[in-house]
């Protein structure tokens, strides 16, 4: 790897001071940001910049940094989490840019991410879609079974795990360019419908998130791939024809 | 789950969409067999098979399978682009198109070319050989005895009239017609029915079943002399739209019902090819027509 850098760069970044007030592109430069750098840092930098010159700093989610919250977001130059693959922003390094470049910054877009200030949206919509099924009944009055007891086949542990992988981002409806949440659901049904406690509750599970995700106004899946490669979980289109198979086999109850 | 749900629910949706498209698919590669005996057949063959698909019970049936298949998939896929659009109140400044295909992000744009395309094709033909009284009937040339030539009304195999002529125009004359009644005393006072059908109203024997030349209707089409080219070229356009709906569609069908396994490089290669091959093969045709002397 080259060694760090400085480099000065231009941004355009959506300004909306809260959900009901009116948005727009603002242009910003920020010189001497390091290629070594990741790229919240780069925006940590951008407000200190903003404070020191007595300007509102910019507003965007962040909480881990480490690529496992999913708190994260950000449209970086036209694609979720910015340019590169397998990555949430905060992995995402600012020797991805060049001196002189201009980064478009914009917020998820979708009806059902609303924006609450400049780069943060609430995605509470799909805490809804998991409260709708997304989970496992369980008796916990004390005697409680071993999860282990139960034998489950290797590929299908692997396969749910890939699946469970989701950390709930929302890049897959940023990217879609139906707004389509089926990603995300998909990988919360198949997480539970590979293993054998998630099949006793698996018919009012998927009619259940299912109608809970077109409650709250994603689109429909038009199956581009967008979503797959911009995941930053790598999660797989396989699991959202499982959740159609599910979807076709409770309807059919 | 609620009744409504069959159409409300967005995965419905995608199965219907995904049902009627597979079935469009297969409608494709029989329409597609019938049409290469404009290259491959001889114009009676054409006209004889164009017969049997406007008369035969269980293609009449499939044609209506088909016909409720177009508008749903439409009617389907203009809800489901709506919702889509309504999913996305605010777009994005700037946009990277490089995560999915041109095909699989345009399907609507495509499918809209295609249906306009489909209409007029009705027009033009469908819509002619079930209703157009002027079309042309399957005719030919014989001596007339005399060293010259008179045109006859070729009938299906045992309705043969060699007294079935023609005027100068082509056509069946009233004055032909009224020749024929004063020849039999009367015995013969026909009339045409259903414009393929001459029936004896005296006696409602068919006397005559010719049919329809849509063999030449379509040759007439694509070599028009003022708008022949632009015909030819226009189908290729909307085939090659055909062309980019079926690369994404064809495989996608498959995703959306669920199907997605060992299986599926398969079927991607073979969505693909079909994807290629039918549309290139419907769109030689008029190219052919259109460019034979």
């Amino acid at each position: 790897m080259s060694a760090a850098k400085n480099i000065n760069i231009n941004l355009k970044i959506w300004r909306q001071k809260n959900a009901s007030s009116k948005g727009s592109m603002e242009t910003y430069k920020l010189d001497n940001v390091s290629t070594a750098s990741s790229f919240l840092e780069m925006l940590d930098q951008l407000n200190e910049q903003l404070i020191n010159e007595k300007k509102e700093p910019v507003a965007f989610d962040h909480d881990c940094r480490e690529g496992i919250c999913g708190m994260c977001s950000l449209y970086i130059n036209g694609r979720a989490h910015g340019p590169d693959t397998g990555i949430t922003t905060c992995q995402l390094h600012m020797r991805m840019f060049n001196d002189g470049d201009t980064i478009y910054i914009e917020p998820w877009r979708s009806k059902a991410f609303p924006v609450i200030k400049d780069l943060v949206v609430d995605r509470s919509a799909f805490d809804r879609i998991q409260q709708a099924g997304g989970f496992v009944s369980v008796n916990t009055s004390g005697n409680t079974i071993d999860a282990n007891s139960i034998p489950v086949p290797k590929v299908d542990a692997d396969k749910a795990f890939e699946a469970a992988a989701c950390i709930g981002c929302g890049a897959c409806v940023a990217t879609c360019k139906n707004g389509s949440a089926m990603l995300f659901v998909g990988a919360k049904v198949s997480q539970y419908a590979l293993l054998p406690q998630g099949k006793v509750e698996a018919t009012q599970r998927v009619l259940n998130m299912v109608r809970q995700m077109d409650e709250e106004g994603f689109g429909n899946c038009t199956n581009t791939g967008a979503c797959e490669i911009e995941c930053p979980k790598g999660i797989s289109l396989e699991n959202i024809a499982r959740m159609n198979r599910e979807y076709l086999k409770a309807s059919l109850k | 789950m609620a009744k409504s749900a069959l159409l409300k629910s967005s995965i419905v949706k995608k199965y219907w969409m995904a049902l009627t498209g597979l079935f469009l698919c297969l409608f494709l590669a029989g329409h597609l067999a019938g049409n290469l005996q404009l290259i491959f057949g001889t114009s009676q063959q054409f006209n004889e098979y164009a017969l049997f698909m406007t008369t035969n019970p269980a293609v009449k049936l499939l044609s209506y399978v088909t016909y409720i298949s177009i508008i749903f998939h439409a009617i389907d896929g203009i809800m489901l682009t709506i919702q889509n659009k309504k999913a996305r109140p605010i777009g994005y400044a700037k946009t990277d198109g490089s995560s999915s295909s041109l095909a699989s992000r345009n399907m609507a744009v495509l499918g809209t070319v295609i249906l306009v395309f489909i209409a007029t094709h009705m027009v033009n033909f469908w819509a002619k050989m079930h209703f157009d009284k002027n079309m042309p009937l399957v005719q030919k040339e014989i001596d007339n005895g005399m060293g010259g030539k008179q045109i006859q009304l070729v009938g299906t195999k045992d309705s043969q009239m060699p007294f079935m002529q023609l005027d100068q125009t082509g056509k069946l004359s009233k004055e032909f017609f009224e020749m024929i009644k004063a020849q039999t005393q009367g015995q013969y006072d026909l009339e045409v029915q259903d414009m393929t059908k001459i029936v004896n109203k005296k006696t409602g024997e068919v006397v005559f079943i010719g049919y329809k030349d849509l063999h030449k209707l379509t040759v007439d089409f694509f070599k028009d002399a003022k708008y022949g080219l632009y015909f030819t070229i226009g189908y290729v356009l909307a085939m090659l739209a055909l062309a980019f709906h079926l690369w994404h569609g064809f495989q996608s069908a498959f995703q959306s019902l669920g199907v997605n396994n060992k299986f599926t490089p398969a079927i991607k290669f073979f969505g693909r090819a079909f994807a290629i091959i039918v549309p290139l093969l419907f769109a030689i045709i008029p190219v052919f027509l259109h460019l034979k002397k």
